[in-house]
């Protein structure tokens, strides 16, 4: 991401809109500075803000005089008044931010927008998490820290020790040079991203084991992480395996996603191989 | 999706928070999927939900192209039509909804149009359950959020993580929630100005304005 300094006007409305608190106005040069090692290409000030296209002398003069009488005036704050944002070609391995923060960018590994893939949210059509099993989403980064790729290794080689399996189709577990230790490209171990979703699956009698992983890990790295658990409900909805689990293990939850259970396999090859 | 199941908040704050989505399988059930996700939609859209989303555009959305009267007059009504038209290519759509009963009746209505597509509900765990048991269906899978891990201290006040968690992929940032939350009890916007501004943030279309109106307006009552 560049702002292009002949349009900015330093108003500054776009410092709180980083999610990494990456961008600032640089006094040096009174215009506002992307820090581009903390910048995950997430595109929130590009794409989030609104833009107008007013001309940057004529604003900054404005904005001179106002500043000169102490007058305290109400942009719109979430406004660009001069369209400064300029979201610029990128390359391996810097592309990989982009790829993975930006909420509108496909993965080629999944085929779906998103850090993650269809999870159990597609389970009634997609079976991936069956009764007895469980299903694990772990995300690092969100909300508001980021994440570096070295970060992940650390769980992800953790993990790797234990009895589970990397969802294939998972764009993390894509970027695995060796899924059996959990090692990621060594090109991209430095990069920064604004989230990542780690998925596997084991059986219900690993949850103990790897939630604690998780949680030993997590204190090793400078980050947030957020788990989200699966599993397949019985004939009439219920869970008995897996929520009295999470209660023994002395885990609270408040909130889940549920599928429904109303989807079906339409697509005309499927129904005839079925 | 799973930028829908982390938000913060106890199960009581999630009352007025309700999202079903729809999302088809590549290669099961993607035939057909953007007319259906179209259907979809317009069911949601007839139950008065709080946002909607195709997964490239909310109903509150950025302008490319802002006239400088809108300082003064700027619109925060939510594009419906929109949302509907832009759904190009198969994906998730969702529709938000301020309460429980809407979600039902939205469901009921979603069932009944039997569009083959997954449709799921993110709530608090027993809202979603009733939901499924209120239309007559059984849920097939769930997936519990066991809440953000932060032994680095990282993570600002529950006003603040309320209001910017509810963009699951991260673009409603700390401090843009904060500084709402600041003009709010500064007097300087309204809460529901405050709220369409975050909510056009969310390019998926699944932050909830109305959780967020309601949040701003209890916080303005109180100090952090």
């Amino acid at each position: 991401m560049l702002i292009n300094p002949d349009k900015c006007v330093a108003c500054a409305n776009c410092v709180p809109v980083c999610p990494m608190g990456a961008i600032y106005v640089d006094p040096a040069v009174n215009r506002a500075t992307i820090n581009q090692d903390e910048c995950v290409e997430c595109g929130a000030c590009f794409r989030g803000m609104s833009q107008e296209h007013l001309n940057p002398t004529m604003v900054r003069t404005v904005r001179a005089l106002a500043k000169f009488f102490r007058f305290r005036f109400e942009p719109e704050p979430d406004v660009c008044p001069t369209a400064a944002f300029e979201m610029n070609e990128l390359a391996m391995p810097r592309l990989i931010r982009r790829v993975f923060s930006d909420p509108v960018v496909e993965h080629k590994s999944t085929g779906i927008k998103g850090r993650g893939t269809e999870e159990v949210k597609t389970n009634d059509v997609n079976p991936r998490v069956g009764i007895g099993e469980v299903g694990y989403t772990i995300e690092f980064g969100r909300p508001g820290v980021g994440v570096r790729f070295r970060d992940i290794q650390e769980m992800t080689r953790a993990l790797a020790k234990l009895d589970i399996v990397f969802e294939a189709k998972n764009p993390i577990s894509h970027l695995m040079t060796d899924k059996s230790s959990g090692t990621l490209r060594a090109d991209i171990l430095d990069e920064k991203i604004l989230s990542g979703i780690v998925e596997i699956r084991s059986a219900l009698d690993r949850v103990e084991a790897v939630c604690e992983t998780v949680s030993a890990v997590n204190e090793r790295i400078d980050t947030v992480t957020a788990v989200g658990i699966s599993t397949r409900c019985g004939e009439q909805g219920e869970d008995k395996s897996l929520a009295p689990l999470l209660a023994d293990l002395g885990f609270a939850y408040e909130r889940a996603k549920t599928n429904m259970g109303i989807g079906r396999v339409t697509n005309t090859q499927q129904k005839e191989a079925a | 999706m799973t930028n829908t199941l982390h938000r913060y908040g106890k199960a009581a704050s999630f009352d007025d928070d309700y999202i079903v989505f729809c999302i088809p399988s590549p290669g099961r059930n993607d035939e057909g999927a953007v007319e259906k996700q179209k259907q979809f939609l317009r069911i949601c859209a007839r139950h008065d939900p709080a946002n909607m989303g195709n997964g490239n555009r909310g109903s509150f959305k950025p302008e490319r192209r802002l006239n400088p009267t809108a300082h003064w007059r700027r619109g925060a009504d939510p594009d419906w039509e929109g949302v509907i038209a832009e759904v190009k290519k198969p994906g998730t759509a969702a529709a938000v909804f301020d309460s429980r009963e809407k979600a039902e009746a939205c469901l009921r209505d979603v069932i009944e149009a039997d569009l083959g597509l997954s449709v799921n509900i993110s709530a608090s765990v027993e809202g979603a359950q009733e939901v499924a048991e209120c239309c007559g269906i059984h849920r097939h899978s769930v997936e519990y959020s066991l809440g953000f891990a932060d032994p680095h201290d990282h993570l600002p006040n529950s006003q603040i993580l309320q209001l910017s968690t509810m963009c699951g992929h991260g673009m409603v940032s700390f401090n843009m929630a904060r500084k709402m939350l600041d003009m709010v009890r500064e007097g300087r916007r309204a809460p529901e100005q405050a709220a369409a501004t975050l909510a056009r943030f969310c390019p998926c279309g699944v932050y909830n304005p109305d959780r967020a109106k309601r949040l701003l307006e209890e916080a303005r009552r109180r100090t952090a």
